[in-house]
């Protein structure tokens, strides 16, 4: 089952090789890993995505706090959270796809950020689930190249979860 | 008043409380060897930095302080790693300093420079590069904090030459403050209450002994603990000497090499109470047939070692200590139902005495042959209670853990989750350094021992009078006897064909040497070396294929033990 787990580390050199090195050398699976400063420069904050049955889920968790630098994990699993991703995709775009590729990408309220005459990139936000539909939708036109950032999470509600408390 | 980083260093390790440590000069640290000549510290020269990581390790385990090492960078610093990593596994706390190159040149592939922070990353508890000297202080202060405190382990600082010349105003803080790292010392105590009532409805109880209580020190608490609930306790290899060998309730070892009724009673439990150990596999055997009749509560301090191997019912998070302090009050408040339990137990413990009865630890005894158990057994009979035994690893160290009668905590050292050949003399070594006046004997295998020999001209130089007890088969015991009983006798490799003259060797170093060929010379040759002043070893020529029984063949399970070969 897959896991969306938010980690808040210490905003240091040698961290991010922590978590990679603890999450190879166990045996657990990344699926995707996203990182940069919260704000308290002093934090960073991590989303992993990853996935295991329930007992690869709790070592992952304990493993993570046992690390000195990990401040706080919270797997998102089971509760009401918001997820984002973004990607960027390079599309073909020849005489008769470019209508049909603009359609989709206004369907999908994506936007294009380069044209070329023969290409069009372009920038999507959203679940994870939408980005795979736009894909699956614009591969028949030919991607050329994509990139995705990887998901983003946080809990829906007041609550905040900053590393301080 | 302005300091330099080496002068730093140090300052705090005297306000640490060290006295001693082991290491290595070089390059960048030659500016704290500079130091150290004016400092109080003791530095015990060994000949290996591998050895002074093991010294360090064996020092802190016999006296529960900070072991501290080091070394200088590139080789020096890989050579400490299976140190530290002998050190990781068996939770031992331990401070390893490196020099680095200086900082511009860090990255650049510099003479003697090795990314050690990377290296050692998976194998100690935490791990610095101190980039400037003003941090200096307080990185020493929290990596003691770190290596002492929670489930104890090493932590390695790495310091490059520029931090160890620059100066800066020295101030060592107080207090720690790490956000990310607080343990739990303080166990649940409505976990304690459930672990009570689960208690009182067992009928078969086992304890079931890891490193953690030697760790914590906690004997005199796990000893109260089982007298009060009648429990039978039985140790893994480095819970070995924190119940004494010879209580009543004592079953010795579970486990691959445990003994019969240890594995019977744990095979038959219906309440297994696990103190501060780790199920190990080779503890468990095959882990899907481990207890099965058992319901498990586990107690230890470290979070991720509960449901790692094997389920649990019952996990209390804290320290021993305090947990098994918790549960003698607890106990304390139902005295009736307890004792009443202990009464309605005590078919249990028949039935684990007929186990005993039926398949004692025994050997064939010899006229001819030195048998290895034998010279064991005479060992123990002729030291005395607080004699520190160390061992390497092989089949002298199951013998060892077999038939050595332990009675006092910290009195066995041995490298028990990394299986580090080559760990007992430097960690005798380090066990003697503290205690001078204990006996302190590393038994040994012949090829063991040669894994770090070279620190017999340490113990010669230091005056450290450690004995060391050569268990001499000519083979790779171990291994020989896996590739007899799996693999048809065929002795790939592990035949020492070449007889080193033991007795030579100790003396080309200025120690004294002695040898026993014959069952009847063994008793002469202990009195002889123990009585002897300074180092000695005593080369025991003993059988050559004998075997350690019984065994659980590796994936099997703890009942499907073989009694004999």
């Amino acid at each position: 089952m897959k896991h969306t787990i938010s980690v808040l580390v210490e905003n240091e050199f040698g961290v991010l090789t922590r978590v990679a090195g603890l999450f190879s050398g166990r045996g657990f699976n990344i699926e995707s890993l996203s990182v940069a400063p919260t704000i308290d420069p002093s934090i960073s904050r991590m989303t992993i995505v990853t996935s295991g049955d329930d007992q690869i889920l709790e070592q992952i968790t304990k493993q993570l706090n046992k690390l000195i630098d990990v401040i706080k994990v919270i797997d998102f699993t089971g509760q009401d959270y918001v997820e984002r991703e973004m990607a960027m995709i390079k599309v073909t775009a020849e005489e008769k796809t470019r209508a049909e590729v603009l359609r989709i990408v206004d369907i999908f309220r994506a936007k294009v950020v380069d044209v070329t005459p023969r290409s069009f990139t372009v920038e999507v936000t959203g679940a994870p689930n939408k980005i795979n539909a736009l894909v699956e939708l614009l591969s028949p036109m030919g991607i050329k190249e994509l990139v995705r950032s990887g998901p983003v999470v946080l809990g829906r509600g007041p609550k905040a979860w900053r590393g301080t408390d | 008043m302005k300091k330099t980083g080496s002068k730093i260093l140090l300052e705090c390790l005297k306000l640490e409380g060290v006295d001693t440590i082991f290491g290595y000069p070089g390059g960048t640290v030659i500016n704290i060897y500079d130091d150290l000549m004016d400092s109080p510290i003791r530095h015990i020269l060994t000949r290996h930095e591998q050895a002074a990581v093991h010294a360090a390790d064996g020092y802190a385990r016999a006296t529960g302080k900070v072991g501290v090492a080091i070394a200088t960078s590139g080789p020096g610093a890989t050579n400490t790693v299976t140190g530290i990593a002998t050190a990781y596994m068996d939770s031992t706390p331990l401070v390893i300093i490196t020099g680095q190159v200086p900082t511009p040149l860090i990255g650049n592939d510099a003479f003697q420079e090795a990314d050690i922070i990377g290296i050692t990353r998976p194998i100690t508890k935490h791990n610095y590069l101190v980039k400037d000297v003003r941090d200096l202080a307080r990185i020493i202060k929290q990596a003691f904090y770190i290596a002492r405190t929670g489930r104890p382990g090493p932590v390695l600082i790495d310091l490059p030459k520029d931090v160890q010349i620059d100066t800066t105003t020295f101030a060592y803080p107080e207090k720690v403050e790490i956000r990310g790292y607080k343990p739990t010392y303080s166990g649940n105590l409505r976990q304690v209450e459930k672990a009570v009532r689960m208690i009182l409805d067992a009928r078969k109880p086992v304890i079931y002994v890891g490193g953690g209580a030697s760790l914590t020190d906690a004997s005199d608490e796990l000893k109260e603990f089982a007298e009060k609930i009648q429990a039978p306790v039985t140790t893994t290899l480095m819970g070995m000497a924190s119940f004494p060998r010879k209580h009543p309730l004592s079953l010795g070892m579970l486990g691959m090499h445990g003994t019969f009724y240890a594995n019977m009673a744990v095979t038959n439990s219906d309440l297994l109470i696990a103190v501060g150990a780790r199920f190990d596999d080779r503890v468990t055997g095959k882990a899907a047939t481990f207890a099965p009749h058992a319901k498990i509560i586990h107690i230890d301090i470290d979070p991720t070692s509960i449901k790692k191997n094997v389920r649990v019912d019952l996990p209390i998070v804290g320290d021993l200590k305090d947990v098994l302090k918790k549960m003698i009050q607890k106990l304390g408040n139902s005295e009736e139902k307890l004792s009443e339990t202990v009464q309605e137990t005590s078919f249990w413990r028949e039935e684990v005495a007929g186990w005993k009865s039926q398949h004692p630890m025994s050997y064939k005894s010899s006229e001819s042959e030195i048998k290895p158990q034998f010279v064991i057994e005479k060992i123990r009979e002729l030291t005395a209670d607080d004699a520190i035994i160390t061992t390497e690893v092989g089949q002298h160290q199951m013998w060892t853990a077999q038939f050595f009668d332990f009675m006092r905590p910290r009195t066995f050292l041995t490298s028990g989750g990394l299986g580090t050949m080559g760990f007992g003399l430097p960690g005798a070594l380090g066990a003697q350094s503290a205690f001078p006046d204990r006996q302190v004997i590393d038994i040994s295998g012949d090829g063991s021992f040669q894994m770090n020999s070279q620190e017999l001209a340490t113990l010669v130089q230091y005056r450290l009078p450690v004995k060391i007890a050569i268990l001499n088969n000519n083979f790779l015991g171990m291994v020989r006897q896996w590739q007899q009983l799996f693999f048809n006798r065929r002795y790939s490799q592990t035949c020492m064909e070449l007889p080193i003259d033991f007795v030579k060797l100790a003396e080309a170093y200025g120690a004294t040497g002695l040898r026993a060929s014959t069952p009847g010379e063994v008793e002469d040759v202990i009195r002889k070396g123990l009585e002897t002043p300074g180092p000695v070893i005593m080369e025991f020529k003993v059988s050559r294929e004998e075997n350690v029984m019984p065994m659980v063949p590796a994936g099997a399970g703890l009942n499907e033990m073989v009694l004999a070969s």
